[in-house]
């Protein structure tokens, strides 16, 4: 499997040698690194060409990076039916880059795009209804970025005298709490709990 | 089937007690009692609920309504429009985007109405309680009248907070003097 999914990846990086960045197969599966202006045309070569065969579009997701210039990779699957393969393609982009639309090669985009774009706001070009898919109307800030609150900017609650739900900013009873999860026994590097106890001996 | 030796462990005739009741009914045609309990058993025994179920929880809101537990042998019944219900189950995570419909729903309800906040979700945002997304506890959008706790809450769980709610229906006064 592994040697098919090299083959593959270098057939790929012979036949459109000015989209691949670079390709490795890592835990059996096949990424290929695409530059973003080339995106586009690359989808369309996977899709009709006759060894690839990559008809379905399985997801497109995101990943932020913050410390990285190129702040976002936008992550695309496919599947091939008739070949048994999957690839990944990753396509690193800048905050305010646009990203050019599939879903003239693949219809299921639309929704992915729409996803990636109300959760890590990214703007795709050409996609016929860019709006935000699952966060509530109105909402601000992108969820999935690594710079957005947890617990967001507002709440909401039922007004006796307005009679309808109201927004307001978030105000938390109790402060979110971080939990020290590590065992102990796997070396702590600060004193726990009690151990002060035994140094004073 | 043996022959019985031992002391008479039968207990008494309950079709004797039931034809004398029969009897004195037949006499005289009717049965005395108070308005607010015939309202109060009316009420306990027709607890139709509106099916709110919103994630995981409306699993076992099903299951309570399943051969093993059978809620409807407590007389409810799952409605599918708020206007026939008298009780709203919130069975599963609240969301900030659901919540406004969540209000019309109950406001579309005809008094007398009860809600039941089934599950930690529901109860005061559960597992999540920091999200960005979630409303913290179903109640800063209706009034409940019975938290059933759990993540999520067993049938059996959620059939003892029906039995909680009667329980609760038939200590409260029914008509507002």
């Amino acid at each position: 499997m592994t040697q098919a999914l090299r083959d593959l990846g270098g057939h790929i990086e012979m036949k459109r040698p000015d989209c691949v960045l670079g390709w490795d197969v890592t835990l059996g599966e096949l990424t290929i690194d695409v530059a973003l202006a080339n995106i586009a045309g690359f989808v369309e070569f996977l899709k009709s060409d006759p060894s690839c065969r990559f008809s379905s579009l399985v997801d497109i997701t995101a990943v932020d990076y913050p410390e990285r210039a190129k702040r976002f990779d936008v992550v695309y699957h496919f599947l091939s039916m008739y070949q048994n393969h999957r690839v990944r393609l990753r396509v690193p982009v800048r905050e305010d880059d646009a990203v050019p639309s599939i879903t003239g090669l693949h219809r299921s985009a639309d929704w992915f795009e729409r996803e990636v774009f109300d959760m890590f706001g990214l703007i795709f070009s050409g996609h016929p209804d860019l709006r935000r898919i699952l966060t509530d109307y109105g909402f601000r800030g992108h969820p999935l970025r690594k710079d957005f609150p947890t617990t967001g900017y507002v709440e909401v609650r039922y007004d006796e005298e307005l009679k309808r739900v109201v927004y307001e900013p978030v105000k938390l009873v109790q402060e979110y709490r971080q939990f020290d999860f590590m065992s102990p026994w796997e070396g702590a590097t600060y004193i726990l709990p009690g151990d002060e106890k035994a140094e004073a001996k | 089937m043996g022959v019985m030796t031992g002391a008479n462990t039968a207990g008494g005739d309950r079709e004797v007690a039931t034809q004398a009741l029969n009897r004195e009914l037949s006499d005289k045609g009717f049965l005395l009692t108070s308005v607010d309990d015939v309202i109060n058993w009316a009420r306990t025994g027709s607890l139709h609920w509106m099916t709110f179920g919103l994630a995981c929880c409306a699993i076992e809101m099903m299951h309570s309504s399943m051969p093993r537990y059978d809620l409807e042998r407590f007389g409810t019944a799952p409605r599918a429009t708020p206007r026939q219900s008298d009780l709203m189950i919130v069975a599963g995570t609240l969301t900030n985007k659901m919540a406004p419909a969540l209000r019309k729903v109950y406001d579309q309800m005809p008094e007398p109405r009860y809600v039941i906040s089934m599950g930690s979700c529901a109860n005061g945002g559960g597992y999540y309680h920091y999200s960005y997304s979630v409303v913290r506890g179903c109640d800063r959008i209706v009034p409940v009248d019975i938290y059933v706790p759990g993540c999520p809450p067993t049938a059996e769980a959620l059939m003892y907070g029906l039995m909680a709610l009667q329980k609760k229906i038939r200590r409260t006064g029914t008509i507002v003097r």
